[in-house]
């Protein structure tokens, strides 16, 4: 049995259980607690959980990000929430310089089972500063895994998967995922857990592929729907779900498949998720391709306000389904 | 606090209340550690300018007295991190010289196996948290130890080194806030030795009296301390000690120091922004061992001779350690690729997804 939720319900529901398992387990924020959380994902829980284990901060990222890998590596395993993921340009060093590098710097000797999640997106009119997409920046520090789920299913496996690594794991939501819904697995019927680096295959198909992560597997999806009703093309649409480590089999496999591929990126093009998979793409798979590699990006330039152009700078189900068509 | 406060008569706290009870062999051996850590960093620059050792190289010398004295203090659930001067905190708290001799060498039998270097010397089993390059990059983490024996219900507190230059640093005060407003057992230790790189403090810092004096601000005790006294300094990082291990208050703790090299062997003689009128008075008027030392021998603890066999023994150490570093052998190529993540030393399914990365 499984049951309908929002994407905000089954992040939820996977903090709740963490919380529960682990008793080391602590969320900490910008008002996760008393407020119930920005984007009401930990509605809920302050009252449940308490003062300990559910912890408002003051707007001070470097200071708490830094508190909460400091934290991990004494034996606390906390889960920071960055409201938007555009701020982490203010707790940059603590996240690239602290949390990536400190396993290694010290050669094993401490780890840093450490979790930052929160909304990492652009198409909300909020303007340039607000609208930053960083999962491939982050993802070009070793040390780091980082993740991007596009379902309410996948959002509540990860983000377990996330709370168990003993790794820094950084978890890109998306605000405009909030509130879409999706079957999710009963927990009576076990632990759901997505683990981190498998990639998985949202919907098949012979003629293209289509790779994404995060919203953009949405647009995809409505994309390849399009495709197949009005052009009789079949697109397969591979979700990655995690950019790091990213599952290069599977990239592999539906190139293989279909011989033709198009990256859907909400990241910026120049150094993005999708430059990199393109890369591999052509190390490892050039042979099986019939047409060169195609991106589908946000626009490069800083996110835009107007409410009457954003959605034409992010990827949309209409510019996919023009570049598909573009290659024949 | 200035040189001309320093060079007024100071308060004697040798018969404060944890410096009272010092048996004469806890007395010498303060200041073993003192010497172990000169003569250690002397043999590191002897080697680092015969082009032993790549990357910058801090050193501590002139200021042996703040982490000597701070640092044994320390009880069970202690913790302690620095930023890259970090070698006197190291010895002090235990680690050997083979491992942070062979870490600046960048062999394989280096405390961090050759992957951090000079500015990354760790002990976490020791409570010793390293080693950190970024100029009050640590400040959180220290915030972040204190919050984890907190949240553990541990009963100890965290010692947060950091310069003078780093009292700029947006990292510290916000750290200082969340210290205040969560009631968290954390003392920052701000070692002025005066100098913010190549800038005097004067320059670089907006203050009246002391830099300690912000911790107002934050509604945080404070103090003042002279770190040529080794006495003064445990005597007043007990207070605030035990103050953050029963109460949970933080502090910030300023201890006046020098170093009479400069911000790294790059700038070694440290001309451009001092006399040296001003490096040899604090050698021959403040020196934290020659001071020990002196008080040491009035007080019948020790004789001269005694004293020179002690350094004697430490100088051999610090060879000894040279000579294990040099013969260490250095990483492998797919030494490079482990310690990135957890999973990569244990081989499990995640570590292999995406190995490409390491082999292209």
């Amino acid at each position: 049995m499984s049951r309908t939720l929002t994407y905000r319900e089954a992040l939820r529901e996977g903090l709740d259980e963490e919380l529960a398992r682990d008793p080391n387990v602590v969320l900490m924020g910008e008002e996760v607690a008393q407020y119930n959380g920005a984007y009401k994902v930990t509605e809920g829980l302050w009252k449940k959980w308490g003062d300990k284990r559910i912890v408002d901060t003051p707007i001070s990222e470097a200071g708490f990000i830094g508190m909460g890998i400091g934290a991990s590596m004494l034996g606390v395993r906390p889960v920071m929430e960055l409201m938007f993921w555009s701020f982490h340009s203010v707790a940059f060093d603590q996240l690239v310089n602290n949390a990536a590098c400190v396993r290694y710097m010290s050669g094993g000797l401490i780890n840093c089972p450490i979790v930052m999640r929160g909304p990492a997106n652009g198409g909300t009119n909020v303007g340039a500063t607000h609208s930053h997409i960083p999962e491939g920046l982050f993802a070009a520090f070793p040390g780091l895994k980082v993740c991007a789920p596009a379902t309410p299913a996948d959002a509540k496996g990860l983000i377990k998967a996330a709370i168990r690594d003993n790794d820094p794991v950084y978890v890109m939501e998306n605000t405009l995922l909030y509130g879409t819904t999706g079957e999710v697995p009963d927990p009576a019927e076990g632990d759901h857990v997505v683990p981190l680096g498998k990639a998985d295959v949202k919907r098949e198909g012979t003629d293209i592929s289509l790779i994404a992560h995060g919203r953009s597997v949405i647009h995809a999806l409505a994309a390849a729907e399009t495709l197949q009703a009005e052009h009789g093309i079949s697109a397969e649409v591979l979700d990655l779900r995690s950019i790091r480590p990213l599952d290069v089999d599977a990239i592999l496999a539906t190139v293989r498949k279909t011989n033709r591929v198009v990256l859907v990126d909400e990241s910026k093009p120049f150094g993005g998720v999708s430059a990199m998979v393109a890369t591999l793409i052509q190390e490892h798979a050039f042979d099986y391709l019939d047409a060169p590699v195609k991106r589908v990006c946000t626009i490069d330039a800083p996110a835009i306000y107007s409410p009457h152009i954003e959605n034409q700078q992010l990827p949309n189900p209409g510019r996919i389904v023009e570049k598909v068509l573009s290659m024949r | 606090m200035s040189t001309a406060q320093l060079d007024t008569p100071r308060l004697d706290f040798a018969g404060s209340p944890i410096n009272r009870d010092l048996t004469p062999d806890q007395k010498i051996d303060l200041f073993r550690q003192m010497v172990r850590i000169r003569r250690f960093e002397q043999t590191a620059l002897k080697y680092y300018n015969a082009g032993k050792m790549g990357g910058f190289l801090h050193l501590y010398i002139g200021q042996e007295a703040v982490a000597v004295g701070t640092i044994s203090l320390k009880l069970e659930n202690d913790h302690f991190i620095t930023a890259y001067r970090d070698h006197g905190h190291a010895l002090s708290v235990g680690m050997g010289m083979n491992e942070c001799m062979a870490e600046m060498y960048g062999k394989q039998t280096g405390c961090s196996k050759g992957k951090g270097g000079s500015m990354h010397f760790f002990a976490p089993d020791k409570g010793y948290w390293g080693g950190h390059g970024i100029v009050g990059g640590q400040t959180p983490l220290g915030l972040g130890l204190a919050y984890g024996l907190k949240y553990l219900e541990k009963e100890g507190c965290c010692l947060c080194y950091l310069g003078d230059g780093a009292v700029n640093q947006g990292a510290f005060h916000e750290s200082l806030n969340i210290a205040a407003l969560f009631n968290l057992p954390v003392i920052y230790v701000i070692e002025n030795n005066g100098y913010s790189m190549g800038t005097s403090q004067k320059r670089s810092s907006s203050y009246r009296g002391c830099l300690a004096q912000r911790a107002e601000g934050y509604d945080m005790e404070w103090d003042v301390i002279d770190g040529s006294d080794i006495y003064e300094v445990r005597a007043k990082t007990h207070i605030a000690m035990e103050r953050a291990r029963k109460e949970q208050k933080p502090a910030i703790l300023e201890i006046s120091t020098y170093r009479y090299y400069g911000h790294s062997v790059a700038d070694a003689n440290a001309k451009k922004y001092r006399t040296p009128e001003e490096i040899e008075n604090y050698k021959q008027n403040h020196d934290p061992i020659t001071l020990f030392r002196r008080r040491l021998v009035a007080e019948g603890i020790f004789t001269e001779e005694q004293a020179d066999q002690i350094s004697k023994e430490a100088a051999d150490e610090a060879a000894a350690s040279a000579k294990f570093a040099e013969e260490s052998p250095a990483p492998t190529v797919a030494d490079i690729m482990t310690d990135v993540y957890w999973e990569s030393d244990n081989n499990t399914e995640a570590s292999k997804t995406g190995w490409h990365f390491f082999n292209d």
